[in-house]
């Protein structure tokens, strides 16, 4: 497992207490898990994702990571609905260990607060918060 | 000899350690109203060729003895049991191995699971087989619960009558306290589940036994097609899988669930139990299966093996979000079932069902020609209705003082049925013993 210092944070993500990131482009919220939250899960084997158009609430749990030693719930970092879903990771779960910012997202979300942005923490809040847990 | 797993002084050496005077002092904070101060009523100790003596007293007033015939299904079914697989079941390594908790060691159980769910699968002709559940009952309860899990939002099942009520009591056992709503589903007058009744809204699942409990054969197709029209799963319970031996599979039916009892494949009666929960799916739902599963992989150097596998639905690492809280299996009766399987083979288990059938077809020929009529007129396995000109429960105990039991009426169960008689014939009867149930039914 990687040490704290070792984990990639990038600096345009905001950042949920429950390891998701999310990132807004063009008035969408694209969501995943964070560098710190697949290391911990280990080999991902299974990804199971709600269907496009449902609705949900922040905090809400959307789905769950399945990997080879844990099941994990993951949360919306934001309220929404489902936009889009990262279809890919069907065939290939291991993207959200390969590349968890990149082709490893979940899905996307139209926002139904733009606010509730703003109350996610940035890559040092975050990266204290680990530093709190660790 | 005296079978106490403690002596005198063993127990004495462990009150002084844990600082206790007596056993009357170490159970003193017990309540006086809940402890017995009278000995237990119980008979004088018998040498052991007393309590052989008595033992087969007690077993020849049993319906299943050697002076009685019974023609008893309504669940419970009696088949020969090939010798070879009492013999088989007898050894040691099948015996007495316990479940799995180090699963990779145990490679004989997990290959033994391992060809009981392949065997099970193609028998029910659906992807995939759980390693077993405890009885048919049950399994139709978890394939309840896996229904409403699929469903995510739905709370509604639909129950056909024509469940075994037992079925249906342990159904309603699981399913109320959690806030689900069970709908009942009447038979028609043919005997099979009438689906005009079947709710609109809300519905996760449809479950149908079949052969039902009258022993009539559901039109699956039909049942299936309407369930999956309103985007609900349908479940096929049986409590006769012999059935599949000549009637389509439940899955080739298109049913997304298969469950029920496995006692018909080389399970003693056994006093009603201990019995076999069959449990299969399809692929799809895989990740929602109740219980333990057994996969085939390979090893580093290449070898065949076997992993219990999937785990991550089960209760030790998803605790409250398993699938089930029962991920245990049936381990010696789910093997007893695959060497029942595999004794017979393809061809044997088709003549075997074959001769159920025909034996029932000569039997209700029989009755009509005797005077009663038969209940319901859909097609039948090795078990049916027929309607007496009189109170089905008199024929019962007259036939029963001839050492006859010559089925289960009805009115038990279904008090508008009081003058109907549930009879299983199987390949155990020979013409001459159905002829006498006839007889001794219509005298």
């Amino acid at each position: 497992m990687k040490e704290l210092n070792e984990i990639i944070l990038p600096e345009e993500l905001s950042y949920s207490q429950e390891h998701e990131w999310a990132k807004k482009e063009n008035g969408i919220i694209r969501v995943g898990i964070t560098d710190f939250a697949q290391d911990q899960l280990g080999d991902i084997v299974f990804v199971e994702l709600p269907e496009e158009g449902t609705e949900f609430s922040q905090g809400d749990e959307f789905g769950t990571l399945e990997s080879v030693k844990a099941v994990s719930e993951v949360y919306m970092p934001v309220s929404g609905t489902i936009k889009a879903v990262n279809t890919q990771l069907e065939e290939k779960p291991e993207l959200v260990n390969q590349d968890p910012y990149g082709q490893g997202w979940l899905l996307e979300v139209t926002p139904k607060d733009p606010g509730e942005m703003e109350k996610l923490m940035n890559k040092n809040g975050y990266f204290e918060m680990l530093k709190g847990d660790a | 000899m005296r079978y106490l797993p403690h002596t005198d002084s063993e127990i004495q050496d462990m009150l002084q350690v844990i600082g206790a005077e007596s056993l009357d002092d170490l159970f003193s904070p017990i309540g006086q109203a809940c402890r017995r101060t009278s000995a237990l009523n119980l008979p004088q100790p018998m040498t052991e060729w007393e309590l052989d003596r008595h033992m087969a007293v007690l077993a020849e007033n049993m319906g299943h003895s050697q002076q009685s015939m019974s023609f008893l299904g309504a669940g419970s079914y009696d088949h020969y049991i090939p010798a070879s697989l009492k013999h088989l079941v007898s050894r040691s390594e099948f015996y007495t191995a316990y479940t799995p908790y180090q699963p990779e060691v145990s490679q004989g159980t997990l290959q033994a699971i391992f060809e009981y769910q392949t065997l099970a699968s193609r028998l029910l002709g659906l992807e995939i087989s759980n390693a077993s559940m405890y009885d048919g009952a049950s399994a139709l309860a978890e394939a309840l619960l896996m229904a409403l899990r699929i469903s995510k939002k739905k709370s509604t099942v639909a129950l056909s009558t024509a469940i075994h009520p037992h079925y249906r009591q342990v159904v309603a056992t699981y399913l109320q306290p959690m806030g689900f709503h069970i709908v009942d589903i009447p038979w028609g007058k043919d005997g099979r589940t009438d689906l005009s009744h079947l709710p609109q809204d809300d519905l996760a699942a449809v479950a149908v036994q079949s052969p039902n409990f009258f022993g009539c054969i559901e039109d699956l197709s039909r049942i299936a097609q309407a369930a999956h029209d309103q985007k609900s799963l349908c479940i096929t319970a049986f409590t006769e899988p012999l059935a599949y031996g000549l009637v389509p599979s439940p899955g080739s039916q298109g049913a997304d669930i298969a469950c029920g009892e496995g006692q018909s494949l080389g399970i003693a009666q056994s006093f009603g139990g201990p019995g076999l929960g069959m449990f299969c799916s399809l692929k799809k739902y895989m990740r929602n299966l109740p219980g333990r599963l057994v996969g085939q992989t390979q090893d580093d150097q290449g070898n065949r093996g076997f992993v219990l596998t999937l785990a991550t639905r089960e209760q030790h690492i998803r605790r409250e979000k398993a699938t089930s809280n029962i991920c245990s299996n049936q381990g010696l009766c789910a093997t007893m079932a695959a060497m029942y399987l595999a004794s017979v083979g393809g061809t044997g288990l088709r003549e075997l069902a074959r001769l159920n059938r025909d034996k029932a077809e000569y039997t209700k020929n029989a009755f009509t020609s005797a005077g009663c009529s038969l209940s319901f007129p859909a097609p039948t396995f090795n078990e049916f209705v027929i309607q007496l000109p009189r109170d089905a429960e008199e024929a019962f105990c007259q036939c029963t003082e001839k050492g006859i039991v010559p089925g289960l009426p009805l009115g038990r169960y279904y008090p508008q049925l009081s003058d109907h008689l549930l009879v299983c014939t199987t390949e155990t009867k020979s013409k001459q013993d159905l002829d006498n149930l006839v007889k001794e039914v219509c005298s």
